[in-house]
């Protein structure tokens, strides 16, 4: 039947599937620590995913792009976050908006939808993992819901880097990675925005005695 | 379909070999689960002694049981072994196999499910009414998420016979299905709770807030309630066996190749044994969760289940 994929493919394909799994293992978890833990899991799989791109096509700068990925998104990002959280004191429980079981509906949804937007366009494309910008585009969607479904500012933090991690693998998919520059930008960017964040983080609970971001829906000015 | 001596020989084995093997593997889950939590180990043929007690001991019937309290064990435990004897243990070479296909088989677990809250229900004690709605309540929703994982894997091999999806696995190029990666997570979730396994429900509990398939049983005695703890281990085990057989087939024999049929029974022992031990690992890292966690659990793996199908049409439908 489909016996021609080649297993460079196949492995793509795989890590592609288990880093959607995971963005689904974190809109399920209550837990904050552990759902920074599911996130540098997704990180560690994003780098093998691009090892396995990089090994194929033999791109130079794609190996740049993986060790990045797997020195920021696996260990340097998910440590900060371990360490604003303990010295935050944040709760352990997440307290989602919408019940767990409904998001996860909202996101079975979000799945398919982006599966069927995905379908033409990857048609278009000519790279061996072409197949997998669907399952990209459903981790941006699925890391979108958590940013909007969740209250804490931790955990959107956490659901924009994990939107951040589907991007690239879309980028990946779809066209062999992006230039290296525009790569180490945005590296660079996630990283300073997750240290800007952190500071965010202490202001906005030393004003509010709180992280949920609810409270900054009555800021006026006085 | 042609009706051989060796395979109905090779059919006659695998029954015999799951009434005698799934007791062990219920002993070997509960030595696991005792050497992780630092208890003390009951011994390994502990549940065989448990048959032959009960055996041996007088049946004593509630007042108001009906004939169908006294029909039901026999029901669910012809129903286990119906569902042992069609799922590929050992080898693919199975008479019976046409008889049921991987849906039917499903009813064939469902029907033992009606059966033994049908039981609970019948004696009128508070306990059992509230053990069947239970288990009524966590199997429909184990059900639907068990069909999906078998539509997907038929998806693959398009046949629902568990035979034939056992043959087109096993015996063709390896390649990698990221779909059965979903369905295989799924698929362990369903079988935790439809074995009554912990974080769904605890087999070595008697409390009453948290009990679901004691409670059904609790008005069992004799020889009666031997045959449901059989039927219990026989589940566990077919479990296994169709897990191992959708997920890992390989070492299961083909037709007529009666020296694989050897190779494949320390193969199986072996898988198995690993099986068991993974099971108890997780029921000791796991916590019993509160019953109305239960839906918000099994609806995840029926969630995994229909990304596992999504998943089979997005990747693997283009050559």
């Amino acid at each position: 039947m489909n016996a021609v994929i080649p297993l460079s493919a196949q492995l793509i394909n795989l890590f592609a599937s288990v880093i959607l799994l995971l963005a689904f293992a974190m809109l399920a978890q209550r837990r904050v620590l552990k759902l920074i833990d599911l996130f540098a899991l997704q990180g560690f799989t994003l780098f093998l995913s691009t090892l396995v791109v990089a090994v194929k096509t033999g791109q130079s700068h794609l190996y740049y792009s993986a060790a990045l990925t797997l020195t920021l998104k696996a260990f340097l990002l998910p440590w900060i976050l371990h360490r604003l959280v303990r010295r935050l004191h944040v709760k352990g429980e997440v307290e989602p908006l919408i019940n767990i079981p409904t998001t996860m509906l909202i996101g079975i949804a979000l799945v398919m939808i982006s599966f069927n937007v995905a379908l033409p366009i990857s048609e278009l494309s000519s790279s061996i993992a072409r197949g997998t910008l669907g399952i990209a585009l459903a981790v941006v969607m699925l890391a979108f819901l958590m940013m909007i479904t969740r209250r804490k500012a931790v955990t959107q933090v956490v659901g924009f880097l994990s939107m951040e991690n589907g991007l690239f693998l879309a980028a990946t998919s779809a066209t062999y990675g992006m230039p290296m520059v525009v790569e180490l930008g945005i590296a660079l960017d996630v990283l300073v925005g997750v240290i800007i964040l952190g500071v965010f983080f202490f202001q906005i609970r030393d004003q509010f005695d709180s992280l949920d971001i609810h409270h900054m829906e009555r800021l006026k000015d006085n | 379909m042609t009706f051989s001596l060796s395979g109905f020989l090779g059919q006659l084995f695998a029954i015999v070999l799951a009434l005698a093997l799934a007791p062990l593997l219920t002993g070997w889950v509960n030595q696991c689960r005792a050497w992780l939590q630092n208890r003390g180990a009951p011994p390994l043929l502990q549940p065989y002694y448990m048959l032959h007690k009960l055996f041996h001991k007088d049946v004593v019937l509630a007042h108001g049981a009906s004939s169908l309290f006294r029909a039901a064990p026999f029901v669910i435990f012809g129903c286990m072994v119906l569902a042992c004897a069609i799922i590929p243990s050992l080898s693919t070479d199975l008479p019976f196999a046409p008889a049921a296909d991987a849906l039917a088989l499903v009813g064939v677990f469902g029907l033992a499910r009606v059966f033994i809250a049908l039981a609970g229900m019948d004696i009128g004690t508070s306990f059992g009414t509230l053990g069947g709605r239970r288990e009524m309540l966590v199997g429909f929703l184990a059900e639907p998420a068990l069909l999906i994982v078998i539509f997907t894997v038929a998806l693959i091999v398009q046949s629902t016979s568990v035979a034939t999806i056992v043959e087109t696995l096993a015996h063709r190029d390896f390649i990698i299905y990221p779909s059965l990666a979903f369905a295989g997570v799924a698929f362990t979730m369903v079988s935790l709770a439809e074995n009554a396994r912990v974080p769904v429900d605890n087999p070595a509990t008697h409390l009453e807030l948290t009990m679901i398939h004691e409670a059904m049983i609790l008005e069992y005695s004799g020889r009666h309630l031997a045959l449901i703890e059989w039927a219990a281990s026989l589940k566990l085990y077919a479990y296994s066996c169709l897990g191992l057989a959708l997920f890992f087939p390989w070492g299961i024999a083909e037709r007529d190749n009666f020296l694989a049929l050897l190779a494949a029974i320390p193969l199986l022992l072996l898988k198995l044994g690993i099986g068991g031990f993974l099971l108890a690992l997780i029921e000791t890292i796991n916590a019993k969760m509160r019953i109305f966690r239960a839906p918000e659990f099994l609806g995840t793996a029926f969630l995994l289940a229909v990304l596992g199908m999504l998943v089979k049409l997005l990747l693997e439908n283009r050559v």
